[in-house]
């Protein structure tokens, strides 16, 4: 790192900008231990390589190269110009290296260890499992033998996800829309900052608001949909306040922020020659964001409703005080005007007779699931982000 | 795009004008929409905490052995306890992450920095409560502990993390290159270079990043409902056994006298514990709020800096 000192006056442009291009942060220099100067002696032979084809614009660059090029050839750079010894300069260095690459080092392992815990804690109550654990809908593990399986929990959290998602997604691309494409500038961040609100209000808020304030005003709306009826997810309707379909619009409140974030960020993110291109045909402004904006922006609003689910499927407390708890026996139902239980919510409901390790392990199982359905689909959702990133 | 440009503009004119219109409606329909719940939320809120904690001592005393049908007492003992448990999480959690966001940019090459990057995305999207059981499943099914303050200190660590590395990762981005670059030129080494000009200059940023983290954290419940035990008196020892009050525990522990308002003769009654949980979601909002507020002032003055 030491030695750039010798081409600094020289060469004050070519730092910031390769080929005309800002080079987005120091992830693309100035890592490892690689000397800086050598790095900078391959930016500058490739400016010098494309200096004729950007016209005469960068007179001042071509007449300075050489001088730095030159510079660099003679001998080893200087050390510091004697401000640190050599010596301890490279201690520090690498204790410091070692701390931050530590760092990245614990977080990686610290998704190792969670799952690790999770299932070696799980295995004993798994493997004295009297029920099939996947398919089974029992739930009793307050006597001696242990009898649980997820299918339950696992539709109710899939259910409850998917009515927030259909209630969220296509708001949160209209207000990404209306902030990016619609509402007047000035106007524009306020808006963007009234719906990132949303996202800091502590969900067990939106859970005692959900049960206490909104549920009875949508008694009227789950019946209106039951009398429509006919559809199994609407067929049988066995609680008035406390449904899943209560806890689905309070999810879809509570994952709109997230949803919006992204969109917002692609549709952000148009080429403005797209847009343009739009205009040019003459399209109206729908006409454009049609041809434009969503085919562009259709990874990134893919990936966001992904983020959305995965919070979606793990929120705890405020699915746990808006869902009535159905009675134990209670027989299947596909409804969403009935009560039920997630992973998470039976998990925190659950929370106070966590005594025995094994009944504790049952627990713990369903905890592990919920861990893998997320991380499968943030996951997914973030392989989407990337990979569009590597394209802009 | 070119086969959907002539299909989409060849219908007619009316038509097309009408589309346009009925877009703009529905999106800024869908605006409305968003708006609806967030005041509606908040107002009921503070209408309904603010006689709470405007109430003499709420800010002094804990609400100790009254009951619903007592008048009275405040919200001293949680709010103790959320402050204790966030600082010792961000004792914690602020160094871990700056480092790692500092290894990210600075240093992040190869497979490692790829994997931690993949892994704070990850993080970021781990629930609470799987955090919180995974802490229960190490400190108490293994180690054989007991439930405390300073476990779900140890959860809400997991889950400030990725806010912190994401918000550092961004604004360390954000130094130019040339102020590095003058100082290697000055012979300064690069860990020098990193703690005195590097993270000075996006010191703001990163702070934002810390007070988005405390935001975040501060509101979470799950971890508090596997990890501790709620008191309704004052309790300031993280470590003590067991029992520590938190504002999410408070509001969750008298969400079971909800239904409660009816004396035991049938009488209708005021229901004072429904007051109190109104009072401690309100003084919750407003520390939340008032996080993200002075988040959102740092970072617009940050701003001006580049």
């Amino acid at each position: 790192m030491r030695g750039g000192t010798s081409n600094e006056p020289a060469a004050p442009l070519p730092a910031p900008s390769i080929g005309g291009e800002s080079v987005d942060g120091p992830t693309q220099r100035s890592e490892e231990d690689t000397p800086l100067d050598d790095a900078r002696t391959d930016v500058e032979v490739a400016e010098r390589g494309a200096a004729p084809i950007r016209g005469g614009e960068p007179s001042a660059f071509a007449s300075a190269e050489p001088l730095a090029v030159s510079t660099l050839e003679g001998g080893p750079p200087v050390a510091g110009a004697g401000l640190v010894s050599p010596g301890r300069a490279r201690i520090g260095d690498r204790l410091f290296h070692g701390a931050a690459a530590g760092s990245g080092l614990f977080v990686v392992l610290l998704i190792g260890l969670i799952a690790a815990f999770l299932i070696t804690r799980a295995a004993p109550a798994l493997a004295d499992n009297k029920s099939n654990f996947l398919f089974s809908r029992d739930w009793s593990v307050d006597t001696g033998t242990l009898h649980f399986g997820i299918v339950d929990l696992l539709w109710v959290t899939v259910i409850i996800s998917l009515v927030a998602m259909v209630l969220a997604v296509p708001i949160a691309i209209g207000i990404a829309l209306f902030i990016t494409h619609y509402a007047p500038k000035p106007l524009a961040r306020p808006v963007a900052y009234v719906v990132d609100l949303l996202a800091a209000i502590p969900s067990i808020i939106y859970g005692i608001w959900g049960i206490i304030v909104l549920a009875p005003h949508l008694r009227s709306v789950q019946r209106t949909l039951y009398h429509l009826g006919g559809f199994p997810l609407f067929k049988d309707k066995n609680v008035d306040v406390g449904t899943i379909f209560d806890g689905g619009v309070v999810l879809a409140i509570m994952i709109l922020p997230i949803i919006t974030a992204i969109s917002r960020d692609v549709f952000e993110r148009t080429p403005p020659q797209n847009i343009e291109a739009a205009w040019a045909l003459g399209a109206t402004r729908w006409e454009m964001i049609r041809m434009a904006v969503l085919p562009y922006g259709r990874p990134g609003l893919i990936s966001g409703s992904m983020l959305g689910l995965g919070r979606a499927l793990g929120e705890t407390i405020a699915v746990m005080l808006i869902l009535s708890k159905p009675s134990p026996g209670a027989p299947f139902t596909f409804s969403i005007f009935n009560g039920g239980e997630t992973f998470a919510s039976k998990i925190a409901n659950s929370a106070a007779e966590f005594n025995d390790p094994k009944q504790t392990g049952a627990f713990i199982a369903a905890g592990l699931v919920l861990f893998v359905l997320t991380f499968a689909v943030n996951a997914a959702a973030r392989s989407v982000v990337n990979r569009r990133k590597e394209f802009t | 795009m070119s086969a959907v440009a002539p299909a989409v503009l060849s219908t007619s004119h009316v038509a097309r004008k009408a589309k346009n219109q009925l877009a703009t409606v529905l999106v800024t329909l869908a605006f409305g929409i968003a708006l609806i719940p967030l005041v509606w939320l908040l107002w009921t809120v503070v209408s309904k905490g603010w006689h709470a904690i405007t109430r003499n001592g709420w800010f002094t005393k804990p609400v100790g052995t009254r009951t619903y049908r007592d008048p009275g007492g405040g919200a001293w003992h949680a709010i103790l306890g959320t402050l204790e448990q966030v600082a010792l999480c961000s004792l914690i959690a602020v160094p871990i992450s700056v480092m790692v966001g500092i290894y990210l940019v600075e240093y992040g090459r190869g497979p490692l920095a790829r994997a931690a990057t993949f892994m704070v995305d990850i993080l970021s999207g781990v629930p609470s409560i799987v955090a919180a059981l995974f802490i229960y499943a190490v400190f108490v099914t293994t180690f054989h502990g007991q439930r405390g303050g300073w476990l779900v200190s140890l959860a809400l660590v997991l889950l400030m993390i990725p806010v912190i590395v994401r918000t550092t990762e961004e604004m360390l981005k954000l130094v130019p290159n040339e102020l590095r670059e003058a100082s290697y030129a000055l012979g300064v080494p690069k860990w020098k270079t990193v703690t005195r000009i590097t993270v000075p200059t996006a010191l703001t940023g990163i702070i934002t990043g810390v007070v988005l983290g405390i935001a975040r954290v501060a509101g979470e419940t799950a971890p508090i409902l596997i990890l501790v035990g709620y008191t309704d008196n004052v309790n300031g020892n993280l470590f003590s056994n067991g029992y520590q009050a938190s504002l999410p525990g408070m509001i969750n522990a008298q969400v079971a006298n909800i239904g409660a308002n009816r004396s035991f003769t049938g009488q209708p009654i005021h229901n004072y514990a429904l007051d109190r949980m109104w009072g401690a979601a309100l003084t919750l909002i407003i520390i939340v709020m008032a996080l993200n507020l002075i988040a959102r002032l740092i970072g617009r003055h940050t701003k001006f800096m580049y």
